[in-house]
């Protein structure tokens, strides 16, 4: 095991999820490559490979976008989400390019104090070390419960 | 227009017209159990899910009619049924997964087989073990298929109902809908995806949001704040003869200006742009006609979308009288190629639980559900636009009479 290129995948991952739970959207974006692609799908429609789910962005602009949307335009309730990761796992390298997939729970917190678990699922990521820093160049948030309740407004 | 007759349920008192709604018409019991039985599994036509969901012999699709699960079938001959999703025998579940290709339907509990046509073929140990016990001699296994609803198909969308007293799809359609299914269903579609978005709100609250155009351009934000000059698009409202149906549709611009945009973008005004990344609105005008967007809703729960070229169906299956269930299956057309399927999957961007134009629907109508406890006798005010019904074509967004016509059938069928 390369336990350089593992630390620094988790700590690729920690500081996403720190990221967005700790409400700096407008950073978030930046973790993805120029033409990173980002989904977030159900299991179910990840194993009948159906393409469409629940958010789709093909670039860094459709990521900024959300952001924008999220802060200036969709209107939803004021809630926080807290990440976990865990069984962060290294599947190849290859070229510059990483495979990895790591596990994830989001807990839900609306302002009136509910707390949900609103997600539950993997990630499976392709992660480009050319450059100075790694970047997604496709981030897959496969969820396994298939049912969103209410809305989905921030990422995961 | 059909009469109304103020005939009130147990707690609840209706006002002679249709401009006022109870509230607790989204939190009372015994009128979620009147729905079930009369309305559900009355005379209606439920949409069950696309055909295309059931292509091949023996495929299988799990749905609900209200809150009644159901099972759609393709059976060996190659035709389809529709049964309930509920053993004969002692009641249990039969299928436990959303799709599947199965030859015939056994109950997990104790065996009891039935055929894709919902007939009861074998009953185990219908004679009993070495001669004792076992079923009374004259249990006839005709007799104990699984309720069986109609099946109707328009256009690759399939509909069912549980009473023998359903007029033709065509004619509870009426041609005015029909004309505007067939437009979208004009050739062979494929499942692109599902989403399942839990609401937080009785089911007839997210029907109403749907038959609501007064809200959408104040509560979705999306195409203003970034300026994509959508709202002044000509457009307007077509209410079915019955008034139980409706259909909402805007135009890409003026009709004159419609062809040259056909061939090229549907995309916004270049000196508008605030996206960082506008090609999710690229799009093609691929029915030929201008509509940019229509959004059609038949009586009691179904949707039928075309958003650009985000299209899909929704249903909306109650679940208690607080909680729902919103089915999206989005679809493409056989014919498509990758591009045009990228095209759909950036669109899709705008509906669903996280879409730019959609997520806020999700959530409102939890904010109505979340008041009604505290409602008491008070009623909901639906009169932007008159307060009446009025079958045709309505040039205005500025009315609220989808709802009325929602409520104007719903009343009717419900006797009250």
């Amino acid at each position: 095991m390369d336990h350089q290129l593992q630390l620094e995948i988790e700590n690729l991952y920690a500081r996403y999820v720190h990221c967005i739970d700790e409400d700096r959207l407008e950073d978030w974006p930046g973790f993805f490559a120029e033409d990173g692609r980002y989904q977030i799908t159900t299991a179910e429609n990840h194993e009948r490979s159906l393409p469409i789910g629940i958010f789709f962005a093909s670039s860094r602009g459709m990521l900024q976008d959300r952001v924008s949307a999220l802060r200036e335009a969709n209107i939803y309730e004021p809630q926080r989400y807290r990440h976990s990761v865990s069984a962060i796992l290294v599947t190849g390298s290859d070229g510059g390019m990483v495979q990895a997939r790591a596990n994830f729970q989001v807990i839900r917190v609306m302002r009136d104090g509910t707390m949900d678990l609103f997600a539950t699922g993997r990630y499976l990521d392709k992660i480009t070390s050319r450059g100075t820093a790694m970047k997604f160049a496709e981030r897959l948030v496969i969820l396994d419960n298939k049912r969103i309740d209410t809305l989905l407004a921030i990422p995961i | 227009m059909s009469q109304t007759v103020a005939n009130d349920l147990p707690g609840i008192h209706w006002p002679a017209g249709l401009n006022r709604v109870p509230y607790q018409v989204y939190s009372d019991e015994a009128l979620a159990r009147r729905e079930q039985s009369v309305l559900f599994e009355g005379p209606v036509w439920s949409f069950l899910c696309l055909e295309a969901e059931v292509p091949n012999v023996n495929d299988v699709a799990t749905t609900f009619v209200g809150e009644a699960p159901v099972i759609v079938a393709r059976d060996p001959d190659g035709n389809l049924n529709a049964f309930e999703n509920r053993c004969a025998h002692r009641g249990a579940l039969l299928c436990l997964k959303s799709h599947d290709n199965t030859r015939r339907i056994s109950c997990v509990y104790h065996n009891w087989v039935y055929d894709l046509k919902g007939n009861l073929t074998s009953v185990t140990f219908q004679k009993g073990i070495h001669g004792k016990g076992g079923m009374p001699a004259d249990f006839d296994r005709q007799q104990h298929g699984l309720r069986r609803l109609l099946v109707a198909n328009v256009n690759g969308l399939l509909f069912g109902t549980f009473s023998t007293n359903a007029p033709p799809i065509e004619e509870y359609l009426g041609p005015e809908i029909l004309k505007r299914i067939k437009r979208v269903m004009h050739k062979p579609v494929k499942v692109l995806g599902y989403i399942d978005q839990g609401l937080p709100s009785n089911w007839k609250l997210y029907m109403e949001n749907v038959k609501d155009p007064y809200h959408a351009s104040l509560l979705h934000t999306f195409f203003t704040t970034f300026k994509l000059n959508r709202l002044s698009q000509p457009g307007g409202i077509v209410v079915s003869e019955s008034g139980a149906h409706h259909v909402s549709y805007s135009m890409l611009e003026g009709r004159d200006k419609a062809s040259e945009y056909e061939k090229t973008e549907l995309r916004a005004k270049k000196e508008d742009y605030r996206l960082a990344d506008p090609t999710i609105l690229d799009g093609v005008d691929e029915i030929g006609d201008g509509i940019s967007l229509q959004i059609l809703a038949v009586f009691p729960n179904f949707i039928l979308q075309q958003i650009q070229n985000a299209l899909a169906v929704r249903k909306v299956l109650p679940k208690g009288v607080a909680k729902s269930d919103l089915i999206w299956t989005h679809f493409g057309y056989v014919d498509d190629d990758a591009k045009m399927t990228e095209t759909r999957l950036k669109q899709s961007n705008l509906v669903g639980p996280a879409g730019y134009i959609s997520m806020e629907d999700g959530a409102v109508g939890g904010f109505i559900q979340r008041t009604v406890a505290g409602a008491g006798d008070s009623k909901e005010i639906i009169e932007m636009g008159g307060r009446g019904v009025e079958a045709g074509l309505h040039d205005t967004r500025a009315t609220e009479m989808p709802i009325r016509g929602f409520w104007q059938e719903y009343r009717a069928r419900m006797g009250i």
